[in-house]
């Protein structure tokens, strides 16, 4: 198949990589990880705070992201914290990489699939982190 | 000499005609592996549909004919890179073979605080073996330094032989220094590095990491004064699979083997082994035996091309796309500006730039930059070139990388040069 670069570097792909939303990181975090993809040195840590009313399941109320490398990597942690703010934990969780991939609206090859989601990677661990935390009762 | 054919040397590549998203292949990609002719792809064919066997074992016509060929491929390749005989040519499946190979056959005869030295742009392969093995035998690994000051452009990337007089000492047991690298697309003067090692301590190996030289110049390991080379043949239009360790034969003799097994054997008892000679002692089980000998008809195909012809092709274009790189402010390249244009100084590859052009455009990163080319249909590596600690003195994740070989052209160069231009738009 025949696709063009254009394709890949969509306008609102690298509007996202030059302009991240929620780039930094939020004061005291509730979850906190981040993770680099070895292959290509992306590197991306993530922050939330999270909204935790005793009657309702935590949401996240804020959230951050800051990291380097390629265009893929970086816009798409930038659109998942757009993506996620005010979702249930449990919602997060249940995303799958595939959606993800689909939310960027872009063919990827397979290479570069896990620049795309080394973002949704990192929200992940840091939410499993956060969890075993709560379990152990620290 | 007859005017170099560029484009009747591309018939003989069949895939140079394929289509990579609805664009002509632009093949850059070679210092990772090259293509193969048509004429290597045909040996295999003919290989299995004639005398496929196992050699030195059956005493039958095909048997016969396999181990002929499998054995006249050592000679091909001993003539190649001027050893004195095939016993000092040993079939690996690969160079990074080739150097744990020696690692492992060597480790015996090192101690607590012997020294191995190599430089700080090898390859992993010339890298991760000598780290793991002075890990185990807790010796000293020493770095000879490579000259990254960016502002020095036209030698950046150069390695300075002189402090090798300094780095090798009485306790250095092993030196291995590539000879052309695959990252900042320095040649090293190996030859005088080979001097300096056996001048300071006659008892030190010198590794020549080949992988890359081999495939695009005339290497004589008479006048390298080196003890071992290692070299791929993927990188040398052979299939993958088949690989090259050559060692001194007095060395190799007194080396223990690195696998045991069938074919490496003279006379197996219940109590002991004897080995077979040169190379098979180091080359147990049943090799590549196609691998081996259409590595000897690749050999074939870039002798008549002729080696001299091929590195003189290469720096052509090298000498243009430095040229047309240069055209860019925001484009950095990870090695000598330019190219050293003494033609006829006969060492050329001793010390000189080759077709290796790693660079990077403005901040974006390399991958970003070559699935820019890939749409272009343009093949070139992008990331860390399996030299990680290089990456990390450069201070950059990765890089892009463009690698010629003999079937390139200016066209090529200039169609990288529109695919620069294309990411710089993308990225504006
Ligand atoms: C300089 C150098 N050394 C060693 C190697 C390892 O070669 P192979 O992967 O074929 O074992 C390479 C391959 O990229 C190389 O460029």
């Amino acid at each position: 198949m025949e696709f063009f670069a254009e394709d890949m570097y969509r306008e609102n792909i690298m509007d996202h990589f030059k302009n991240p939303r929620n780039h930094g990181v939020v004061e005291n975090p509730d979850i906190g990880f981040a993770d680099n993809n070895p292959l290509c040195g992306d590197e991306i840590g993530i922050t939330v705070k999270l909204n935790k009313d005793k009657n309702e399941k935590p949401t996240i109320a804020e959230i951050k992201f800051n990291g380097k490398g390629c265009a893929i990597s970086q816009a798409s942690a930038s659109m998942l914290t757009e993506q996620v703010v005010g979702m249930r934990l449990e919602d997060v969780k249940k995303m799958k990489t595939d959606e993800v991939i689909k939310n960027l609206g872009i063919p990827l090859q397979p290479i570069r699939v896990k620049c795309a989601i080394l973002g949704f990677k990192v929200l992940e661990a840091g939410i499993f982190l956060y969890e075993g935390k709560k379990v152990s009762g620290k | 000499m007859a005017a170099y054919n560029v484009d009747k040397i591309r018939e003989d590549f069949q895939i140079l005609n394929v289509k990579v998203h609805g664009k002509p292949l632009v093949y850059l990609d070679n210092a990772a592996t090259s293509q193969k002719p048509k004429q290597v792809i045909d040996a295999e064919k003919e290989y299995y549909e004639t005398i496929n066997s196992n050699i030195h074992r059956g005493v039958h016509k095909l048997s016969e004919d396999a181990s002929a060929g499998y054995e006249e491929a050592h000679e091909k390749v001993a003539d190649f890179i001027g050893a004195k005989e095939f016993e000092e040519i040993i079939f690996t499946r690969n160079a990074t073979e080739s150097l744990n190979l020696l690692a492992y056959s060597l480790c015996n005869s090192l101690k607590e605080g012997d020294e191995i030295l190599i430089t700080q742009a090898e390859h992993h392969a010339n890298f991760v073996p000598w780290q793991q093995l002075a890990k185990q035998k807790r010796l000293k690994l020493k770095f000879a330094k490579v000259n990254l000051d960016s502002k020095d452009k036209e030698n950046f990337g150069t390695l300075d032989v002189s402090q090798f007089n300094e780095l090798v000492t009485s306790k250095t047991k092993i030196v291995s220094v590539t000879q052309m690298g695959n990252v900042l697309g320095t040649t090293n003067d190996v030859r005088e590095i080979g001097r300096i090692v056996h001048e300071n301590n006659p008892s030190a190996l010198f590794i020549v990491d080949g992988a890359q030289s081999v495939a695009h110049s005339k290497i004589d390991v008479k006048k390298l004064d080196c003890d071992f080379l290692t070299f791929s043949g993927h990188k040398m239009l052979a299939p993958t699979g088949i690989g090259v360790l050559y060692g001194k034969k007095n060395l190799l003799e007194q080396m223990r083997p690195f696998m045991y097994g069938g074919d490496m054997i003279r006379k197996v008892t219940f109590d002991d082994t004897s080995y077979n000679d040169l190379p098979w002692k180091f080359e147990a089980g049943t090799p590549n035996i196609a691998g081996g000998i259409t590595l000897g008809t690749a050999i074939d195909y870039l002798l008549k091309v002729g080696m001299e012809n091929i590195f003189a092709h290469e720096q052509e274009l090298t000498e243009y796309a430095l040229k047309r790189l240069a055209e860019f402010d925001d484009v950095t390249i990870y090695g000598p500006s330019k190219i050293d244009n003494n033609k006829n100084n006969e060492n050329k590859i001793l010390n000189d730039r080759t077709g290796i052009i790693s660079f990077n455009i403005d901040k974006i990163h390399a991958h970003d930059v070559a699935s820019i080319f890939d749409q272009h249909g343009i093949a070139i590596r992008g990331g860390h070139h399996c030299a990680m600690p290089l990456m990390g003195l450069l201070d950059v994740a990765g890089t892009a990388r463009i690698s010629f070989y003999l079937y390139n052209k200016k066209e090529e160069v200039d169609k990288a040069i529109d695919a620069i231009e294309h990411v710089k738009k993308i990225f504006a």
